[in-house]
């Protein structure tokens, strides 16, 4: 299998170097579906030479990456390209290796459950082979380094790109059951974006499962491995923020970077939801407004974490979904990290509705975002609601995508425990519903 | 017998002091440092009026009058020569005690190549008193008692406010006696006592709103800079502090006769008598270039400076367009120009005087002055010997026997071509689309062997996001490194960008300065009703020590001693010029104003599919679909519950 990996690394590679030598470099950099406020290269550049003037980045309104992200590029300017290129083809290893572990795993639950018949006996056909699953990490790896979403936001070297190599380590080290390193996985790309936060709960419940710690409230083992998780992800947290901090000497950069996540002060149009509601809101209603659109990213995690408890794996999925949909600043190399996970769920596809839709409407909102911006910002003959209208398009997607997948997870889960042609009291053939 | 100094530091780095001594025991002028001409006056009056040039008014500090009174035959007399005329009257300081306050009002008209007319008023109001100690100022003269009182109740220690309308074109006009951008400009020096300097300017700007019938209340933290060096103070005090500056321009402010009412009313005569009575909207406004401002300072008294006086001085500046208004004729009167004649000076002024230029007509050969004066006076300007024709008011026989004043020019012909202006800046915005764009300064050095620094002083709002790190500065197509920058980022809706930077220009050259920007998509209540029309992006301010016309004279041993002019003149060697670029006009992307509703409708609809198809799953339970029953049944059990009976 590393031959297979190595091969399609060096396409990755080869693709992303011819791009950065082309012309469209440019051209891709200034995209704002590639480039967010928080993740544009021109801005970490800005930064950098705000520095060299003797001025603090955060003192303005251009700079929004975290302390670190200065002092790593303080040394790496010159090598930009190749940190970003070894960023996406660290996230793409670690996806890689995530996947063949979860797999391995994933087989020796079936092979338990399988001997402990505990499967209905029509649901034979659900059952996973190993033929099937042997290139799925595989399929994944070129799922994020071919994914164009991904090329593009490596060759404008947005940040987002880094963030995801974080948080493909995270996963990384949790599937590897490494509770210190996830925790230090988890505080980093917390650090770089607040958001990650909720991955914390999917996190848990994977470690606990896999140290067969029961989830339950009234055991002290489950409290105490909490505690545990909790001391080193807080603990490595707060040393990163002191790091920062020193580095730099000031507190200047919360404000500069969590309140900039927050508040959404910049309404540079992206694919996400926040600029244009923000842009046309009344003013009596900011506030409140902003908190409802903020705290739905987090709100997701306690009912999905508490109907997933089972599957920490689909859960951190579904998790990285919906944040990378309801982020205040989306760009689509965040996409690009969840959809990587699709090839996963393959095994879905019989149960999936809308696939075809959905997919179809991807491609035209991807081939469109270009086109209605030219038409509005440099044709002039087209408004703002044209671009608008493809980001709620685009958007709508995205959400029937996820609740798609988790619809056929679920429904799957339902056959695996009650046969797969299920029967009426009558013996009529039955039709599913939820209720 | 008047010294001054005074120290004008143009920059941070380069400190530029200059005093003038003249020397009156030994009848001697020393001058040093650069831009101030030496004064030796023939009467008291006059010689306290010279030791208020101390003063680094950038345009006005120039003039300080030579000799007055000349015969025409020694018009063409050399500078040198008039420096070592012995003014016998300053020798004794004068015995009569000086006025405590002091008015004078002068008219200066300059034709222009261009075939325009520049008049320049000035009123100027000195008053001996001190607003900032613990008494109470409240016996007013001449001075005006608002701006008195605005004095001491915000502790100001300069203030400078100008209305323009209209673009000074430097490459047609020449420079200006005060420069100004256009629309409103607004910069105040505050005394050291103050300790909550902005809360202080707010409330100052909201009061000379009020005072000037002017929008400076939309002065606020977003257009409101403190530049660490491009405006030092012009009165007495070296204070170089930039706390307690503030600097703020409204590109976008429209002037018109309700600013210019309150502004005469600020003159002790208003607009009964004097050359106020020139100042009729109706002509004023019909013009090229419309520049009225106020500027308030204190000044020294004497030449030790032991006391302090407050001088106010207002000035109106108006370019008259004469091709569109003259039929073709090429001639020019007071009349013409004001609908108006003058028939007497202002009875509350010592000095009332009109002044034409007539340097670049010396023989008369270019044009025909009428009535003729026999007063004649030179001064520098602008780092130009000028030549005047002056017309008293104070002396009746100036009226001659019509009781009415009305000097008139008839051009004879169109020829004669102007020295180029040695620094003059222009600015575009370029690039296309509402994302990104460059906005490039050009500023051209005309001097043919000299380079000299100038100071670039850039106020850009904040929703044009500069990046600093794609400045770039060329002249020549060479790189030309800034040697002092000091960029201050902007904050959104808080404070705009401020960037200063000390250039070298190259002789007879132009520098390019470029940055980039990109555009920000505003909230929809933050775009002006006009959103189309774009936004204003104020003038850059350049401000710079130039070396002098005169002394760029190659052929000075023209006129002159040979043991005079092997070192190059140093006195009026430089003077200070500040250049204004034209405002920016940028458009914005604009968000559609009319669907808030449409939008907060369809954002809030799309995250509750989101929100229903998640909650859906999360909460119900797959389970298998039982027919309904027929309609039949269940009315029958309807009926059965009714009576107590189990249903079917």
């Amino acid at each position: 299998m590393a031959a297979p990996l190595t091969l399609l690394l060096i396409v990755a590679v080869t693709i992303r170097a011819a791009l950065y030598r082309s012309s469209l470099a440019d051209l891709i950099s200034e995209r704002v579906e590639v480039v967010s406020p928080l993740t544009a290269w021109k801005r970490v550049v800005e930064g950098l030479a705000l520095l060299d003037l003797g001025v603090s980045p955060y003192s303005g309104d251009v700079f929004h990456e975290t302390p670190l992200i200065i002092y790593l590029f303080h040394f790496l300017v010159d090598y930009a390209e190749i940190t970003f290129m070894l960023a996406d083809v660290i996230t793409a290893v670690a996806l890689y290796l995530t996947v063949k572990e979860y797999n391995k795993q994933v087989f020796r639950k079936q092979k338990y459950a399988l001997e402990a018949d505990r499967y209905p006996l029509d649901c034979l056909e659900l059952i996973r082979s190993p033929k099937e699953m042997f290139y799925i990490p595989l399929k994944v790896a070129m799922f994020y380094l071919l994914n164009p979403f991904t090329i593009l936001s490596c060759v404008a070297k947005s940040t987002c790109g880094l963030n995801n190599a974080v948080l493909s380590l995270f996963i990384l080290s949790t599937v590897k059951g490494n509770v210190l390193l996830s925790a230090i996985f988890l505080s980093l790309a917390t650090y770089q974006s607040i958001y990650p936060l909720t991955l914390c709960a999917s996190a848990l419940l994977y470690l606990m499962q896999r140290q067969y710690i029961p989830v339950n409230f009234r055991r002290a083992s489950f409290w105490w491995f909490i505690v545990q998780y909790a001391f080193m992800y807080l603990g490595s947290l707060f040393v990163i923020v002191c790091l920062s901090f020193f580095l730099l000497g000031s507190w200047d950069f919360l404000p500069s970077v969590y309140g900039f996540i927050l508040s959404v002060p910049d309404l540079t149009p992206n694919i996400g939801l926040f600029w244009y509601f923000f842009a046309e809101m009344f003013e009596h209603f900011r506030l409140f407004f902003l908190c409802v659109f903020q705290i739905n990213v987090f709100f997701y995690t306690i009912p999905l974490s508490i109907k997933l408890k089972e599957h920490p794996v689909f859960l951190i999925f579904m998790q990285l979904a919906v944040i990378s949909i309801f982020k205040s600043y989306p760009t689509v190399g965040d996409i690009a990290l969840y959809m990587a996970f699709l090839p996963v769920w393959s095994h879905l596809h019989r149960f999936l509705r809308n696939i075809f839709l959905v997919c179809c409407v991807l491609l035209t909102c991807s081939a469109l975002f270009p086109v209605l911006w030219h038409l509005w910002i440099y044709a002039g003959s087209a408004n703002s609601n044209f671009y608008y209208a493809i980001t709620l398009l685009f958007n709508v997607a995205q959400i029937l995508l996820v609740s798609d997948y988790f619809y056929a997870f679920l429904r799957r889960e339902h056959h695996l425990c009650y046969g797969l042609y299920l029967k009426r009291k009558d013996g009529s053939e039955a039709t599913l519903v939820l209720k | 017998m008047a010294a001054h100094s005074c120290s004008y530091s143009a920059l941070l780095l380069i400190i530029c002091s200059v005093s003038v001594f003249i020397v009156a025991d030994s009848q001697d002028t020393t001058l040093s440092g650069g831009h101030h001409a030496a004064a030796v006056e023939d009467n008291p009056q006059a010689a306290t009026e010279a030791a208020e040039k101390t003063s680094e008014q950038p345009a006005v500090e120039e003039r300080s009058w030579e000799a007055t009174e000349v015969e025409e035959a020694t018009l063409h007399e050399a500078a040198a020569d008039k420096q070592d005329t012995p003014a016998p009257e300053t020798e004794a300081p004068s015995p009569v005690p000086q006025p405590k306050d002091d008015f004078q009002e002068e008219l200066v008209i300059r034709p222009l190549h261009s075939g325009d007319i520049y008049a320049s008023f000035q009123f100027r109001t000195l008053w001996e008193t001190d607003f900032m100690s613990g008494n109470k100022v409240s016996h007013y003269r001449l001075f005006p008692k608002s701006l008195g009182q605005v004095i001491s109740k915000f502790s100001v220690r300069e203030l400078h406010i100008s209305f323009t309308q209209g673009y000074w074109r430097t490459m047609q006009w020449g420079q200006p006696f005060q420069p100004a951008p256009p629309g409103a400009e607004l910069w105040v020096w505050f005394q050291d006592s103050v300790t909550d300097v902005d809360g202080t300017w707010k409330e100052l700007t909201n009061v000379l709103s009020g005072i000037f019938c002017a929008s400076l209340n939309f002065i606020d933290s977003t257009n409101t800079v403190q530049p660490s060096a491009s405006f030092k103070p012009l009165g007495i005090g070296n204070v170089t502090d930039h706390r307690f500056l503030r600097y703020a321009t409204l590109p976008r402010e429209i002037v018109c006769t309700e600013n210019l009412t309150p502004w005469k009313k600020l003159l002790p005569c208003g607009s009964k008598a004097g050359l106020t009575v020139l100042l009729k909207s109706e002509k004023l406004f019909h013009s090229s270039f419309h520049s009225q401002a106020v500027h308030i300072r204190p000044v020294c008294q004497d030449w030790q400076c032991k006391t302090t006086s407050w001088e106010l001085r207002q000035t109106l500046n108006v370019v008259f367009d004469l091709h569109t208004s003259g039929q073709g004729k090429r001639e020019w009167s007071l009349f013409k120009m004001f609908s108006r004649t003058l028939t007497e000076a202002c009875p509350l002024a010592s000095s009332s005087k009109i002044y034409i230029d007539i340097t670049d007509d010396p023989q008369g050969e270019l044009f025909e002055l009428s009535p003729a004066t026999p007063l004649l006076s030179q001064a520098m300007v602008l780092g130009d010997r000028r030549t005047f024709s002056v017309y008293d008011l104070t002396q009746p026989l100036t009226f001659g026997t019509v009781r009415s004043l009305n000097p008139l020019i008839r051009w004879k012909s169109s020829e004669g071509d102007m020295l180029r202006p040695l620094l003059h800046a222009e600015r575009y915005v370029a690039g296309y689309g509402l994302q990104t764009g460059e906005i490039h300064t050009l500023m051209y050095n005309n001097h043919p062997y000299r380079s000299f620094p100038v100071l670039l002083l850039d106020t850009v709002p904040w929703y044009l996001r500069l990046y600093i790190h794609t400045l770039t500065v060329t002249s020549k197509g060479k790189d030309n490194k800034p040697s002092y920058i000091h960029y201050q980022p902007s904050k959104d809706r808080l404070r705009p960008h401020l960037l200063e930077m000390l250039v070298q220009l190259p002789p007879n050259s132009v520098t390019e300065v470029t940055v980039q920007f990109e555009r920000a998509l505003l909230k929809w209540t933050e775009y002006t009703p006009d959103p189309n029309h774009g936004f204003y992006v104020g003038s850059s301010v350049i401000s710079s020590l130039v070396p002098s016309i005169v002394a760029m004279d190659t052929n000075i041993t023209m006129d002159r001693p040979l043991f005079s002019s092997f070192f190059p003149c140093k006195e009026e060697s430089s003077f200070f010029v500040r250049v204004y670029t034209e405002p920016l006009l940028v458009n914005l992307p604009t968000p559609d104003f009319s669907m808030p509703y449409n939008v907060i409708c369809l954002t809030c609809t799309v995250v509750a599919v989101g929100y229903g198809s998640l909650y859906n799953l999360l909460t119900r339970s797959f389970q298998i679909e039982e027919p309904s029953p027929g309609l039949a049944k269940r009315l029958a059990n309807i009926i059965r519950r009714m009576r107590g009976v189990p249903p079917l």
